[in-house]
């Protein structure tokens, strides 16, 4: 009775070949059909932003999206930021700025972040900008301000890059 | 000491949470795993007829249909030792009533999250409904359905705390005599990770093990072992990365005894978790308070005499282990703040309704009864037009009171509270915000500032807490603090981070004590099995408790590496210090023992040493402290939008004083977050009913909580006034921006309508009243 499918989806530059029921979310599908749990789901209904994650360069709700749309796509997750064991500058800015505490809504906020900054590189992230941006998303602990500064500073370094 | 305590030690936990490598209990899966979904009424309050199972069963995937007479009637018995007390036993699934709108009777497991879904909406039953109270007037009216039969009136707890025959006479004699009425909408914590559980049953260790997003792993073992009729050491909880918690997950949830329930039965592990539906509707709520208080001042502001009567909106049950009365008495107790109150009377009531039952929310009663005290000072500025930061300062306690033992009979240790003030005043003018303040004004835009003073007890132990009379009387923690072979320090305890960075803060005690790297230092913590039983995070008690006995244990094996340093040195212990991972005998640069190398001895060369030196290099150590108060005062100001009187946050500022500062990333962090939700609480955040108590805010485009849209930056100054009731001198600090600023925003909003007859005395206010009162009292938004 399931509506299978047969997709094949490239995660971080890993290519899979999977068959998914039509109903699966994306989310569900990169969580527990291919092991990515960094990518969390903090509402179902696209409100949150905790499972945002990449989809062929624009950043996606993967509550909304369904597994079999992303078919032919490429996906990045959190868990392709890093380089091997080496945290991304992003990915440090964070640290260094205390913007995450719990940690849950952190991927989503990351993957945010590194779309707008890929789609504008020269961008000089002034804060209102990057304040607009982060509204997307929900963090319950940092009060954003750490947030904020991470994504702010990450941009000023890459633009003198 | 080397002066880890005070730095900015960057977070062990940012890594793994960073590289997506954190481990949540919904990233956890098993082999065989089965996936539970429940049944929930639709209904506020229902008799419950038959439950029809038979479709649900025989759906694809189903393994098993559980209801409350399949289960056996457990229930979670929260309860407080008080006459005045109406225990209120909550069903892990509902039996033959339902008392609120996403209450459980049934859960479903099946192969999959989606098929255990599925099969729930197949189970038909037979609900009778019945007339239902949604708020606290309908409960308390004459001839109101009950909810339990052995609550009159609805109240589970009705206690007259103090009392005192003068005030007739002191509201009668007094220049300003004030009566108001406060409410408080009730809210979601919404920790971002919903409730989530796991449980399997392990054979090899005849253990229940369940995996649990929660603050209290603890409390749930003794829950679900209370509940389900089983020794304590057959459950092991194990709380993996918990994504938030502000009380939400400091209570024990019915769904999770059933997941355990279900687990047993089958001997298959079953997961859980919870959806954003079922957490905003079906979990816990809290913060839904009233409050009708009368007041008299003397002609300087100076209170004279105060009484409140206090309602709080408790739900449908009480939650366990603190049982309803937790917001009632926290009220009823504190609620004379910062300020001396010379005479006191406090009624605090928990009245039941047919609404999600209320957990203990991130500050508890305090952001209430600081909104409450700020009013009144601002009224009683306003009545006896005197400045109202003046007549704050006329009541604070000052610094000569301490300790000061108030009205309340609470002793509050030394604290800033007038320095604070002082403070947040001059800083406010340094940055002139006033001018910007007057320059909106000129501009055609409402602005205001306001004020918060307060003070925050943290770190009950188990003095304070036995008040309460809880059954579970909370407070102490106990610490393990270890040394390996290789010098490295493995460090248990009963508290349970989850967001607060424990890992990081807890290294620098410890590292202190032992003269290493916070790097060297592991701490363990979230796991029944590892650590002595403690109890959780919540109450700003984590690192004045749990680092106290960490600090205290570290402090035990400092003692027996000195000793062995000196035996290996030919000095006296009380001439050997330990620093930078070196064991070195005072005032003699040639002689000196690296600490792994003590470590190294002690376990492979044992015999080398005396006897009272060998075999283990651990000690274990308990703190239970009396508690402890840390302080702040808050300042924000408002913007307000003529066209649509949208409510804007413009400036934020916090001067707080926690005492010994372990880490100010740390502690800003706090802050900053409380600060955000505590002005969501004022501006945005409310959980509706009808009154049918049907609710009207099941979804995050309902319930709106706040994004960086609207908060602005957060000004912290710091003040340290050590405590001498907690080992490090650290007072707790986790739910202080929450507290002040609700008051804070409430102040600036009514600063900002200072020209009109309007004010306001509860929040959430909203643009829509906000709007509907200016234009009522004829004046422009």
């Amino acid at each position: 009775m399931k509506d299978m499918h047969a997709i094949s989806v490239t995660v971080n530059g890993r290519a899979h070949e999977l068959v998914v029921e039509a109903r699966r979310t994306l989310a569900d599908m990169l969580r527990h059909d291919l092991g990515y749990t960094g990518t969390h789901l903090g509402c179902e209904h696209g409100i949150c932003g905790a499972c945002t994650v990449i989809l062929d360069d624009q950043p996606v709700r993967a509550c909304l999206v369904f597994g079999v749309q992303a078919d032919g796509a490429e996906v990045r997750t959190v868990e392709g930021l890093a380089d091997g064991e080496q945290l991304s500058d992003l990915q440090q800015a964070f640290s260094d700025h205390h913007a995450l505490q719990c940690g849950f809504c952190t991927p989503g906020f990351l993957m945010l972040a590194e779309a707008y900054l890929a789609e504008s590189p020269g961008t000089a992230g002034t804060e209102e900008q990057v304040r607009e941006l982060v509204a997307a998303n929900l963090c319950r602990c940092t009060g954003y301000q750490g947030i904020i500064e991470a994504i702010v500073a990450t941009a000023r370094a890459r633009k003198k890059r | 000491m080397s002066g880890w305590i005070g730095a900015a030690v960057p977070r062990k936990e940012d890594r793994r949470l960073l590289l997506g490598r954190g481990r949540f209990t919904g990233d956890l899966t098993r082999p065989g795993l089965l996936h539970a979904a429940f049944v929930r009424s639709p209904h506020a309050h229902a008799r419950v007829g038959k439950i029809d199972g038979t479709a649900a069963s025989q759906a694809p995937g189903v393994a098993h249909l559980f209801t409350a007479a399949s289960l056996g009637y457990p229930c979670l018995h929260a309860m407080l030792e008080r006459d005045e007390f109406v225990p209120t036993p909550m069903p892990v699934l509902a039996g033959d009533r339902v008392r609120f709108v996403g209450e459980p009777v049934a859960v479903v497991v099946a192969d999959d999250a989606y098929r255990a879904e599925d099969a729930a909406e197949l189970v038909e039953v037979d609900w009778d409904p019945q007339p239902a109270v949604a708020s606290i007037e309908a409960a308390s009216a004459a001839g109101a359905p009950r909810l339990h039969e052995e609550a009159g009136g609805n109240r589970l707890v009705d206690l007259l705390m103090f009392d005192d025959d003068r005030l007739p006479q002191i509201f009668a004699a007094a220049k300003a005599t004030l009566s108001a009425t406060f409410r408080s909408a009730r809210v979601a914590a919404l920790p971002l990770e919903g409730r989530a559980c796991l449980a399997e049953w392990d054979d090899r260790d005849d253990q229940l093990v369940m995996y649990v997003s929660t603050q209290v792993p603890h409390q749930v073992r003794s829950g679900v072992a209370q509940a389900l009729n089983m020794p304590e050491r057959s459950i092991r909880v194990i709380a993996p990365d918990v994504g938030g918690g502000f009380g939400l997950k400091c209570v024990v949830g019915r769904e999770e005894v059933a997941v355990a329930a279900a687990a047993l039965r089958l001997r298959r592990p079953v997961r859980w978790t919870e959806d954003r539906q079922e957490n905003l509707t079906a979990a816990f709520h809290g913060h839904e308070q009233r409050y009708q208080v009368t007041a008299a001042f003397d002609a300087e502001g100076r209170i004279l005499g105060l009484d409140a009567e206090i309602d709080c909106d408790t739900g449908a049950y009480s939650a366990f282990p603190f049982t309803c009365a937790v917001e009632p008495l926290m009220a009823a107790t504190e609620l004379p703040g910062v300020y001396k109150v010379p005479a006191y009377r406090a009624r605090g009531r928990a009245v039941a309704t047919n609404k999600a039952p209320a957990a203990p929310y991130r500050g508890v009663s305090r952001p209430q009864i600081v909104m409450v005290m700020e009013r009144l000072m601002e009224k009683a500025a306003a009545t006896l037009r005197l400045d109202p930061l003046q007549v704050r300062r006329a009541n604070l306690i000052g610094r000569d009171d301490f300790p000061y033992t108030g009205v309340n009979k609470i002793t509050y240790d030394e604290g800033s509270y007038l320095e604070s003030l002082d403070l947040a005043e001059r800083r406010v003018a340094e940055q002139a915000w006033p001018a910007e303040r007057d320059r909106c004004r000129q501009q055609g835009q409402r602005a205001g500032i306001g004020y918060a003073c307060f003070s925050e007890r943290t770190a009950y132990g188990t003095p304070a807490m036995s008040q309460r009379r809880m059954r579970m009387t909370p407070g102490y923690d106990t610490a393990l603090v270890r040394m390996d072979p290789t010098g490295e320090v493995i460090v248990t305890t009963g508290t349970c981070g989850h967001g607060q960075g424990h890992e990081t803060t807890f290294a620098q005690i410890v590292a202190d004590r032992l003269g290493v790297h916070p790097d060297q230092v592991r701490l363990r913590q979230g796991d029944t099995d590892l650590a002595s039983y403690g109890w959780g995070t919540w109450g700003s008690r984590s690192v004045v408790i749990g680092g106290g006995a960490a600090g205290r244990a570290a402090g035990i094996l400092a003692g027996q590496l000195r000793k062995i340093a000196a035996s290996q040195l030919e000095a006296s212990p009380a001439d050997i210090e330990l620093a930078e991972g070196m064991a070195r005998v005072r005032g003699d640069d040639t002689a000196a023992i690296a600490i792994p190398e003590l470590a190294r001895l002690a376990h492979f060369q044992a015999h080398r040493l005396a006897e009272d030196l060998r075999y283990a290099l651990e000690a274990r150590a308990t703190f239970d402290p009396p508690g402890t108060f840390s302080n702040a005062c808050h300042a924000a100001m408002v913007v307000i939008d003529p066209g649509t009187c949208a409510i804007r946050l413009h400036r934020y500022l916090v001067v707080e004083d926690c005492g010994v500062v372990i880490n100010p990333v740390v502690v800003d962090g706090q802050v900053r977050g409380g600060v955000t939700q505590g002005a969501a609480a004022a501006l945005l955040e409310r959980v509706c009913f009808d009154a049918e108590g049907q609710p009207a805010s099941a979804t995050l485009m309902d319930y709106l909580a706040p994004t960086a849209a609207e908060m602005c930056a957060v000004d912290i100054v710091h003040l340290q006034t050590p405590s001498k009731f907690s080992e490090t001198g650290a007072k707790g600090m986790g739910e202080g921006g929450t507290i002040g600023a609700p008051a804070a925003v409430l102040g600036a909003i009514n600063d900002a309508l200072s020209d009109t007859d309007v004010r306001f005395d509860h929040i959430p206010v909203l643009p829509h009243e906000l709007s509907a009162a200016l234009s009522q009292a004829g004046a422009p938004a």
